[in-house]
């Protein structure tokens, strides 16, 4: 009798405990499938697509709320940013964002979206619990990366033709100044205290960083690779860590993520994904880094801890953004 | 005949060979520098050649190098396989293999002697060239180098086995240049030691079948799989016949009254 209490007791204990791992590390990456208007769905700590989901036509930019609970997806040839619930994948909503919508960002507070429309040269305002344009910004020409600081002082959007950054006063929704970049700048992000942006220039081939204050460019940091050609070098997508410690920059068709010591500004090494990369996301814990392989039709996982691709996994055709939930 | 005679006589002739070994530094060096000659030079050029598709064992886009590097691991076996042979010969003309020849022991189970102390004195060579790769970047799993242990005995008792039953048909030491020629360099060059099946398959249906059924290919696939903790079942069988085919046919061919040593005039 006393065996088999202990012994129940014992099997609940290590089911409890498998339970209580499971929860710690269950997670999600959402990728959209720019071909085949999906939305891919990964369980990233098994390596595994886990389903396949009809989103709309040409899915690009991805993000989620601060609640985890939406998804917001630009459906570029519907002409609309879809807000999809993240449990059920019902279309719960759509945004105005105007024409050809494809990057987006998403404020900390999570009530104010904005839009680049590329066609249009504007970054569209649109307050997301009302579902309204509420400004719209004349920028640059052909409007593409687009950041919101995350003190919500500034919202940059980078112009790829007019090669120029514009910070945008989050309280006028107004240009306050404009920094000259190298040509095609395509992405940009904020380290965590606001003090640095970070630019890339897909044509130039760098890594610019500017100083938030001065609003100038502090430095500049090609990226080449030995062994790889120069045209091949067109950084795109960057991502900094909460701690400053290492920043990513995904290195479209040289198929490789620079790795960049955030303090001493100093690429430290690169590693090899999958074709044409240009889309990178953390994990919610800031582990692993998940990156978009275009050509490739996957995404590659990298653990953050040894700098390591440890698995790339095949999602569908043109995957383009990616975003994680815990 | 006890167990102990079989026991003094195997580690003998392992002593004997590690002890050679270990005496001739230049044989070590020249044995290492072969397979990194291979990864710092003939990699580094095709860098940028693979990363196109993603095959078993690996779960992700690899460099050159980390392909390369169980096909060197192999090619060092393949070499001290063909090395043994050499020596095999070398003592026949020098008249020690006749000491070891009048051993009261089988001599089946003398060719397994030898065959063991060259198998080990390769293994030792390929752990140094791990060593030396994984501060080139190729570091494999942990529980990798662990697994790589079995598949290398195997890989080098195979590989061992064929030099063995190509010492019995070589006369004398000049002829390993066609050794050389007709063994190592087709073996190497037609296996998966290179480039990848799937890639073979592209340019040659011919070269990719010669290369499938190369027992050198299985050989590495085998290490390639165990280096990543993974057992590939085809390899492991397709290696182990091709072991015990090339040793029966060693024993035969070292029987004076039978084989090979016969058309030798019992040399």
């Amino acid at each position: 009798m006393k065996q088999s209490i202990l012994g129940v007791g014992l099997f609940s204990f290590l089911v409890s405990l498998s339970m209580l791992s499971y929860s710690v590390q269950a997670e999600t990456v959402f990728v959209t499938l720019e071909k085949d208007n999906a939305l891919a769905v990964v369980d990233p700590i098994e390596g595994k697509l886990i389903k396949i989901v009809d989103i709309g036509l040409r899915p690009r930019g991805i993000t989620l709320s601060p609640d985890n609970k939406y998804l917001y997806v630009a459906t570029s040839d519907e002409d609309t940013v879809k807000i999809i619930d993240t449990e059920t994948f019902a279309e719960v909503g759509q945004l105005p964002s105007g024409e050809d919508p494809e990057t987006f960002a998403l404020n900390p507070a999570g009530d104010r979206l904005y839009v680049s429309n590329e066609d249009d040269n504007l970054v569209t305002v649109i307050d997301v619990a009302n579902k309204k344009v509420i400004a719209q910004v004349k920028v640059g020409v052909e409007p593409e990366g687009i950041v919101v600081s995350p003190d919500n002082r500034w919202v940059i959007s980078a112009t790829e033709t007019t090669n120029m950054i514009h910070w945008i006063d989050t309280k006028t929704n107004t240009i306050v100044e404009n920094t000259l970049v190298d040509p095609r700048p395509r992405a940009a992000s904020f380290v965590s205290d606001n003090t640095q942006l970070w630019v890339t220039s897909e044509i130039a081939g760098t890594l610019m960083i500017l100083d938030v204050n001065s609003k100038q460019i502090i430095k500049k940091i090609r990226l080449d690779i030995p062994g790889v050609s120069t045209d091949k070098i067109q950084p795109v997508g960057v991502v900094i860590d909460k701690e400053r410690r290492w920043g990513y920059v995904a290195i479209g068709p040289a198929n490789r993520v620079a790795v960049i010591n955030a303090q001493t500004l100093e690429v430290e090494k690169f590693l090899l994904v999958g074709q044409r990369v240009w889309n990178l996301a953390f994990s919610p814990d800031q582990k692993r880094l998940y990156t978009t392989n275009g050509k490739s039709n996957d995404i590659s996982i990298i653990d953050l801890e040894s700098h390591k691709v440890t698995k790339s996994v095949g999602v569908g055709r043109f995957p383009w953004g990616i975003v994680s939930k815990p | 005949m006890n167990i102990l005679h079989y026991w003094r006589a195997m580690w003998g002739i392992i002593g004997r060979e590690l002890w050679r070994f270990v005496r001739q530094r230049e044989r070590f060096i020249s044995a290492l520098v072969r397979p990194l000659v291979w990864l710092f030079i003939f990699a580094a050029g095709f860098r940028a050649a693979l990363g196109l598709a993603i095959s078993p064992p690996y779960e992700t886009y690899i460099l050159y190098e980390v392909y390369i590097t169980p096909g060197l691991m192999g090619m060092i076996q393949l070499f001290n396989g063909m090395q043994s042979s050499l020596s095999m010969v070398y003592d026949r003309e020098m008249g020690s293999m006749r000491i070891l020849m009048v051993c009261p022991l089988p001599r089946w189970f003398l060719l397994v002697s030898k065959l063991v102390a060259g198998v080990s004195v390769s293994i030792v060579q390929v752990y140094v060239f791990l060593t030396i790769a994984w501060f080139y970047d190729i570091e494999p799993p942990l529980v990798g180098y662990f697994w790589v242990f079995p598949a290398l005995i195997l890989s080098g008792l195979m590989l061992g086995a064929l030099g063995l039953l190509l010492s019995s048909f070589i006369k004398q030491l000049e002829n390993f240049a066609g050794v050389m020629n007709f063994v190592i360099f087709p073996m190497f060059f037609m296996s998966t030691a290179l480039y990848p099946l799937w890639k073979m398959k592209e340019s040659s249906e011919l070269l990719h079948s010669l290369a499938f059924y190369n027992p050198f290919s299985q050989a590495v696939e085998l290490i390639r799989f165990a280096l990543y903790g993974q057992f590939n079942e085809y390899a492991f069988i397709y290696t182990f016949c091709a072991f015990s085919f090339f040793m029966i046919a060693a024993v035969i061919g070292y029987n004076p009254s039978k084989g090979m040593m016969m058309k030798k005039g019992g040399k």
